[in-house]
């Protein structure tokens, strides 16, 4: 052993990141890299699998959405714009509903090992992740296949993904750091997530709209990013984020919100992350 | 040579002393650890909504008091305690999976904490990826845990599953996995928890054989353990731990006697065959011989066994009675052995202090071809039948030959099978 190894250095305990950033840097590639090779590798049918669910869902709204309610005619692009849409938002919920119980669910590993706690969130989301790119290519197929030519402002829909894996990386955090003390997390968070579904502009379109549920809508933090996207990628004359919460001002609560979620997450999670392994 | 328990030779006081002068590696100072257990545990939002101000009352359970102590480089530590008396909670505060609520806790070098054997695996996951993962949770880059998978499949012999799921795999196969794992470990510092409690006997052999080896080579080792003979046997120092706070630090036969006594000591109930409190003997020496004199660890099957024990009493030992069982790999009984003193006219039945005692002798050797131990244990004041000392495993051997049959023993008989005429055909 050498005489720098003999250096004598603080025990802290477990943390988010415990045992050092590059440690936990590889053991989050090393996890989301195996749960990817499992799920796309594992089974034969393993992608057509990931693919089927949002368009079965995408085949079952549209026709809904199309025939009854007769939106169609009244938002340009609605069939690819709905297919975006429910990927992109699929993508955060599967991210958010894995991550309540992905720390739970790794209790050995955390009551018996030095394990980096954030590891086990983030691998989840980064999962998603993977799982959202290889989606966004057969939506950008159909994108191309309905008439929509690529522009420049394709390039900013990297903001609009950097947007939404951080809130759904912060909500993550947050949902597993407190799922061991408080069991009915992954409950509450299904009916959450479900009014966040309604109240984001997935299946509509924000202009079309009227007034108080406007108002509701212009407050969550989800809402900005998927009018953004709408705008970049398949409408350049939608209203954006500004637009539709009403001016630059009233913009500043979605992304207050926005923020809030974060450095909550941080906080939350710093706080139970040296604890977790004494409340599973 | 077939002794097991490695022997405390003048060596071992070199050892000692040199070990006290090594540079410390662990260091704890005045480490607690307080779980809150809840009478009504609130483990839900909806609780915690519906009475906000609910009382919520707590008992305190101190599970480490002002524990402090020092780990040298080299050092193989033992910490014994019962269960409950926070033994573990230690070791995971110096694993970094729980945090302590005061106290520091300092250490050098790479650490390799086996809270449990094969503890982290994932069964969905192939042995390869497993050994991998494990090598960078130990803290190794992956590109050396790459570099470590051959060896460890190797030592495993596992190396034509490695792309099989261990979920697919044996348990024998996962407790092989395991040990290689942490054979290769290589880290400067181990921190070992009851290991040994899995497996058998000849999976535990291997682990003494294992530290045996890690404490030759001047490795660090910490073992938590309830098993005296190891710490005993192996460990350098020991530490008792009772009710969260620290007994005794120092010699470890001293932390066995002290860890018999607060198990044994406050008994009145059981007056037949509870265990003395004492720890006043020790093996000098043991082994097997053949015809010829010299020592041996394999025996051919229908040879005598010449074997050959010297044990050293410590204290005044009154009445001694010396067990010896002979035992399968399984732990089943084959047979023992039990001898008193021998005593010319007037000699007193007691050892003085220091004084050796050999018990040797031939034994007929009907044993079947297999491994076997033998277990030793010296009682004194036998009219109440207690116990001095136990030590399990004295000896292991191994008895080769051709001639197999069900059971341990073969035993002389006269049985035959004759076929007997067949009855005349009726007409």
């Amino acid at each position: 052993m050498s005489e720098q190894a003999l250096e004598l250095r603080d025990v802290r305990g477990p943390s988010a990141l415990g045992g050092g950033a590059r440690r936990a840097l590889e053991l989050l590639y090393l996890i989301a890299a195996t749960e990817f090779k499992r799920t796309y590798f594992g089974t034969a049918l393993g992608y057509v699998w990931s693919l089927a669910r949002p368009l079965m869902l995408f085949g079952v709204l549209l026709a809904v959405f199309t025939q009854a309610f007769h939106l169609g005619s009244r938002v340009p692009h609605y069939a690819v714009l709905l297919l975006l849409n429910i990927v992109l938002f699929g993508f955060f919920q599967e991210a958010t509903s894995t991550a309540v119980n992905s720390i739970v669910n790794q209790e050995s590993v955390v009551r018996k090992t030095q394990f980096p706690r954030l590891v086990i969130p983030l691998a989840v989301v980064l999962n998603s992740v993977f799982n959202l790119v290889l989606n966004l290519v057969v939506v950008f197929v159909f994108i191309l296949a309905f008439g929509i030519s690529p522009r420049w402002s394709w390039l900013l829909f990297g903001v609009v993904l950097a947007g939404l894996f951080a809130i759904a990386t912060a909500i993550s955090m947050i949902l597993s750091s407190l799922n061991p003390r408080f069991r009915d997390v992954g409950i509450i968070w299904s009916v959450i997530s479900t009014a966040l579904f309604y109240g984001t502009p997935v299946l509509y379109a924000i202009e079309i709209v009227s007034r108080p549920l406007r108002d509701v809508v212009a407050l969550n933090p989800l809402a900005p990013i998927f009018e953004e996207a709408r705008k970049w990628v398949i409408d350049p004359h939608a209203p954006g984020a500004a637009a539709a919460a009403g001016g630059y001002a009233k913009l500043l609560v979605p992304i207050g919100i926005y923020v809030a979620v974060c450095v909550l997450a941080v906080w939350i999670f710093s706080r139970e992350a040296p604890r977790i392994a004494e409340e599973l | 040579m077939a002794v097991n328990q490695e022997i405390e030779a003048p060596a071992g006081s070199e050892r000692r002393a040199r070990l006290a002068q090594a540079p410390v590696v662990i260091e704890a100072r005045g480490v607690e650890k307080t779980f809150r257990i809840p009478h009504n545990r609130v483990d839900t939002l909806k609780e915690r909504a519906t009475n906000p101000w609910a009382r919520r009352a707590y008992r305190e359970l101190h599970a480490l008091r002002d524990i402090s102590f020092e780990v040298h480089l080299g050092e193989f530590f033992g910490i014994v305690g019962r269960n409950g008396s926070g033994k573990s909670t230690l070791l995971k505060i110096m694993s970094s999976i729980y945090r302590a609520d005061a106290g520091r806790v300092r250490m050098a070098g790479r650490l390799a904490p086996f809270i449990e054997l094969g503890v982290g695996f994932n069964p969905e996951l192939t042995s390869r990826e497993n050994v991998v993962l494990n090598g960078v949770l130990m803290g190794l880059s992956r590109r050396e845990a790459r570099r470590r998978l051959d060896a460890v499949l190797d030592f495993a012999e596992l190396r034509d599953f490695m792309d099989l799921k261990l979920k697919n795999y044996s348990s024998g196969m996962m407790v092989r996995l395991a040990f290689a794992v942490m054979v290769e470990a290589d880290a400067d510092i181990m921190l070992i928890d009851e290991v040994l409690a899995v497996g058998d006997a000849a999976f535990s052999q291997k682990c003494m054989d294992f530290f045996r080896e890690r404490r030759a080579a001047g490795k660090t080792i910490v073992l938590v353990t309830h098993d005296m003979s190891i710490v005993q046997v192996m460990c350098d120092r020991g530490m008792l731990i009772h009710d969260g706070a620290r007994r005794y630090i120092g010699d470890p036969e001293e932390t066995a006697l002290r860890y018999y006594r607060l198990n044994f000591g406050g008994e009145v109930e059981g007056t037949r065959a509870h265990v003395v409190p004492d720890v006043n003997v020790r093996v000098v020496d043991a082994w097997l011989e053949n015809d010829a004199g010299e020592r041996v660890d394999n025996v051919e099957q229908g040879a005598p066994l010449g074997f050959n024990v010297v044990v050293e009493a410590r204290h005044e030992l009154a009445n001694p009675g010396f067990t010896f069982e002979f035992l399968t790999a399984d732990d089943l009984r084959v047979f023992g052995i039990s001898r008193t003193l021998e005593l010319s006219p007037g000699q007193p039945d007691r050892l003085a202090p220091g004084q050796r005692v050999r018990v040797s002798g031939r034994i007929q050797n009907p044993l079947l071809p297999g491994r076997y131990f033998v277990s030793c244990w010296i009682s004194r004041n036998r009219a109440h039948g207690d116990l001095a000392l136990h030590i399990l495993r004295l000896l292991d051997f191994v008895v080769y030959g051709t001639r197999r049959a069900p059971g341990s023993v073969s035993v002389e008989s006269d049985v035959r099978a004759v076929p007997e005429p067949l009855p005349e055909e009726e007409a």
